[in-house]
């Protein structure tokens, strides 16, 4: 008679919600427990290159040290036509709470396709990605509880790439990792892509060394630094895992692809 | 001095109450179990330690010895884990001296649960007990707080609900060895794949009358893929701001120097578990 305990419970896991009961305290009044937000693991990370713009994001949703499914997409194509956004040319990833990232993407593809009925043409990335922070911004005191990133081609045809704090903060960057593994990924990616910490061996000594100037990248050496990213991030993150769904935006569209990753 | 020391608890209650919160401890969020079959007992464990979300051991050992023939599998805190089943061994082994008989299973968990109960689950060591002694084979749980059970089948840790689904819908009465192996082989992996706090490889300890055989590594199903790019930096990529060159003869007024064979060769005093 003893298993009270079954072994080590999560210490400070994540919130779950709606488990808190109504509780007695000790002045006898009773206080009622809401949590309207969980957290869902997963990591997501998007990289712009000179014509192309590359989102990616692992496909497990977890609940404390639970799997809910090896495969919830957390890429979103915006906008084009119908159900299956025929010729859209905008992504959004979105990380953190799993509803409130679907509710965030059916809000702006939603928005982006009647943009394209009012004004007959499509909504450039540009005016997308300002509509999005007005989204998040508008639900300041209750916000989507997500890590957004944006992608897709510029009006001069370059990749663009914005990202997003949960209350709509937003940037154009080169690179952003997001989620779970967001601390693991994001310093790899300042090193391998914007060349941080990096010098031009022999360009001089001490102060006086210059700095390896970064530039954008090829396709295929992005796709490879991705997958790195990732295979390495499910090594050390256990929210991390099951399957990476990638998505790459240029002239010629959207190109998918799913690849599998460790299952542990 | 022996025992504890609490000589930091006052200062640490104090820091507690402003708010400083604890040192996270890592945590072996783990799968282990144990299976009694026909001639001998059979435990086995995975090999992730995490600490918090993420994973601080990627193929660390939870199966410890505490005599030749009884073995344990710890799931909870590392540290107390491995400290609880070290001092257990000792004390067992100067038992089994003192008596000149073989150290008994039901004393091991009998000394174990003595020494969690007095701590009041403070030491967070949750354990699997599996031995062989002249009494017959043994299998039991011992948990943190020192209540223990004796079982034909038993599963703890943070994937323990998914490795006894395994023994609910598989476990027979008087297996062979091989069929026991197995069985618990597939109850870890069934934490490995669904629980989150268990993961990489399954390690599994056989113990019969005969002997005790330790199966470090018995299903690796986690091997890394190699990586897409190199990464390997050209030399010089590294900023140096400041030189300074000791010699050797100033260096061997402190230490022992001792030549390399080739200079390609690089010293090591340790190897480290690394990927490729």
């Amino acid at each position: 008679m003893a298993a009270i305990f079954s072994g080590a419970p999560p210490q400070s896991g994540p919130g779950y919600s709606f488990t808190q009961t109504p509780k007695a305290v000790p002045s006898g009044e009773r206080q009622h427990g809401f949590y309207p937000y969980t957290d869902n693991g997963g990591s997501t990370l998007g990289i712009s290159g000179a014509d192309f713009t590359i989102l990616a994001g692992d496909t497990r949703s977890t609940s404390g040290y639970n799997i809910n499914t090896r495969y919830a997409p957390k890429l979103f194509k915006i906008g084009g036509e119908g159900p299956d956004n025929k010729g859209a040319r905008i992504v959004l990833s979105v990380v953190g709470f799993a509803a409130d990232g679907d509710a965030l993407k059916e809000r702006l593809d939603t928005i982006v396709k009647m943009y394209k009925y009012q004004h007959g043409k499509p909504m450039s990335v540009t005016a997308c990605a300002q509509r999005l922070s007005h989204i998040l911004y508008n639900k300041r005191f209750f916000p989507y509880y997500v890590h957004a990133i944006l992608g897709g081609l510029d009006e001069e045809g370059k990749g663009a790439l914005y990202s997003y704090d949960p209350v709509g903060s937003y940037e154009r960057e080169q690179c952003r990792a997001a989620g779970a593994a967001s601390s693991l990924i994001m310093p790899f990616l300042d090193n391998q892509v914007n060349f941080k910490n990096m010098y031009m061996p022999g360009s001089g000594t001490g102060h006086e060394l210059k700095a390896k100037e970064a530039g954008p990248l090829p396709q295929d050496h992005v796709e490879d630094l991705v997958r790195d990213a990732f295979t390495s991030a499910v090594e050390r993150h256990i929210e991390v895992g099951d399957g990476l769904q990638m998505m790459i935006i240029n002239r010629e569209g959207i190109h998918e692809t799913y690849t599998a990753l460790k299952r542990d | 001095m022996a025992g504890f020391d609490f000589s930091n608890h006052n200062r640490n209650a104090a820091l507690h109450a402003q708010g400083v919160p604890l040192p996270k401890a890592t945590s072996t969020g783990t799968t282990i179990v144990g299976c009694l079959f026909d001639g001998g007992v059979v435990i086995a464990a995975d090999t992730r330690a995490t600490s918090g979300p993420i994973v601080a051991d990627k193929n660390c050992e939870k199966l410890h010895y505490i005599a030749p023939q009884i073995w344990c599998a710890g799931a909870g805190t590392a540290a107390d884990t491995e400290f609880t089943t070290a001092i257990i061994s000792s004390n067992l082994e100067l038992h089994s001296l003192s008596t000149g008989r073989k150290p008994r299973v039901v004393t091991c968990m009998t000394l174990l649960k003595q020494h969690l109960f007095r701590y009041q689950g403070h030491i967070g060591a949750y354990l699997v007990v599996a031995g062989v002694d002249p009494t017959g084979c043994h299998l039991f749980t011992v948990h943190a707080h020192g209540s223990t059970d004796k079982l034909p089948y038993v599963t703890m840790g943070s994937g323990s609900l998914a490795a006894m689904s395994v023994f609910e819908t598989q476990w027979k009465r008087n297996m062979a060895r091989d069929d026991a192996v197995k069985l618990c082989a597939d109850a870890i992996q069934a934490g490995i794949w669904n629980d989150l706090g268990s993961g990489s490889n399954v390690d599994v300890a056989v113990i019969t009358e005969e002997k005790t055989t330790l199966m470090r590594n018995h299903i690796t199903p986690n091997v890394r893929v190699p990586k897409q790019r190199n990464y390997r930096f050209e030399k010089g990529t590294t900023a140096v701001l400041n030189e300074k060159v000791i010699t050797r003869e100033e260096v061997s007024k402190y230490v022992t120097v001792h030549e390399l064979q080739d200079d390609s060769v690089t010293a090591t005093a340790e190897t480290m578990d690394v990927d490729s």
